[in-house]
């Protein structure tokens, strides 16, 4: 009776690890092919416009609100200490080392993973990638690359902007509402905040940036060519988006503290 | 033609937007203040002690920020910790009998190196060492030393009340 079962997870188990392949080379894959398409810079930029600049009104509206929310839950923690002056330091250390990076990879992987893996996906669909093997034009040098190298480009630079946006909301909550020193607020932060936090940031959202675009073009590329197919393949990029860059999230947090 | 532009010109303005924050994020937030080169000149100093007193640490006078603590090493030949400082450049009066301290800011706050002037009528050079160190304090040896005193003064308290019944 229990055969089946033992069966079924046997070949999950195989699949993920098919999976988990797959995704290896087409990531040595892409690593190579990066050189020439940065060449091509052009196609590049327009990527970057798809998916930086057209996601920079949610990603600044979620920072206003994440840091807003973080003056407000700071402020009553801290105040029942009596330091509610360090509310700087750490609406600053959270901003730019966890809340930044991981929040705007989230948003990233639903803004512009689902656009990038659809995208794709319908482009297989209705055999355009096929059409352009036939004219001897390699899709991926032509269309997954620049579509890749733009989201890892946008990535840490929308995390910048999220943790700035969320500091100035902080702000506004802590020192413009509760009213804590404008002084302290901003001294504090300078004390405790060092150049590798800002880094840790930075790196963490660079790896993010890799990992959700590689994770949207990869499901793009390689979904069923129908409707049910690109559907599943945009569902797909989300979930496994979202959990790798908790996932390594935790891992990278391990390492570098 | 005109929808390229456009998209080059969003594209442009959204780097230039991150890569602000970026910006500012280094050079605002933190406390680290960046200079063009190396200006500022260096100074050392040995202490028995150095406590919790970490590179990066603020160096001041009277309050006001000179300086910063480069690298704390050990050194054999006085078997005392050596601690580099650079000093900011219009700071370039330092009488060289100087004495530097390591305090503490504030109650919990972090470790600081404090100098204070002396009398001198030449000052610190680049690569001149400080003479006049006062250690950082460690809580464990002010509270045994306190103890210790303490039960010091007890015995010979209860000395004289012996001989006073006597």
């Amino acid at each position: 009776m229990a055969a089946p079962v033992i069966h079924e997870l046997v070949a999950s188990v195989r699949e993920s690890l098919r999976a988990l392949g797959a995704y290896a080379i087409f990531a040595v894959r892409l690593a190579r092919e990066t050189p020439r398409a940065l060449w091509r810079f052009g196609l590049v930029v327009e990527q970057v416009h798809n998916t930086g600049a057209l996601s920079l009104v949610i990603i600044m509206l979620s920072g206003l609100f994440v840091g807003m929310v973080l003056g407000l839950q700071g402020f009553d923690l801290l105040e029942r200490f009596g330091s509610e002056e360090s509310l700087g330091s750490v609406a600053a250390l959270g901003l730019l080392k966890e809340l930044g990076p991981v929040i705007t990879a989230l948003l990233f992987a639903g803004r512009a993973g689902t656009a990038l893996a659809s995208e794709l996906g319908l482009m297989r669909a209705t055999d355009q990638l096929a059409a352009m093997e036939m004219m001897a034009v390699d899709p991926v040098r032509r269309v997954v690359m620049p579509r890749f190298l733009g989201g890892v480009i946008s990535m840490p630079l929308l995390a910048a902007i999220f943790s700035l946006i969320g500091l100035f909301g902080a702000q506004l909550v802590g020192v413009q509402f509760m009213g804590v020193d404008s002084g302290q607020f901003w001294s504090q932060m300078r004390g405790a905040v060092e150049l590798d936090d800002v880094m840790e940031g930075v790196l963490k959202s660079a790896v993010f940036g890799v990992a959700c675009s590689l994770v949207a073009v990869y499901e793009g590329y390689h979904s069923v060519p129908t409707a049910e197919g690109v559907g599943r393949a945009t569902t797909r990029t989300v979930v496994i988006s979202s959990v790798s860059v908790l996932l390594i999230d935790y891992m990278l947090t391990a390492v570098m503290l | 033609m005109r929808q390229t532009r456009a998209i080059e010109m969003g594209t442009g303005l959204f780097v230039l937007l991150g890569f602000a924050a970026l910006f500012f994020l280094v050079t605002q937030i933190t406390s680290r203040e960046f200079g063009l080169g190396d200006n500022g000149y260096r100074l050392t100093a040995t202490f028995e002690q150095v406590g919790g007193l970490k590179p990066g640490a603020p160096v001041s006078m009277s309050g006001v920020t000179i300086g910063r603590v480069e690298s704390i090493s050990y050194d054999f030949n006085e078997y005392r910790a050596r601690v580099m400082l650079r000093i900011g450049k219009p700071y370039d009066r330092i009488p060289d009998d100087s004495d530097a301290g390591i305090l503490t800011a504030g109650l919990l706050g972090g470790q600081y190196l404090g100098i204070g002037p002396g009398s001198s009528e030449t000052f610190f050079k680049d690569g001149d060492q400080i003479q006049f160190t006062q250690s950082a304090i460690v809580l464990e040896n002010l509270i045994s030393k306190f103890l210790f005193s303490k039960a010091a003064e007890q015995k010979p308290a209860e000395g004289s009340a012996q001989e006073a019944t006597q």
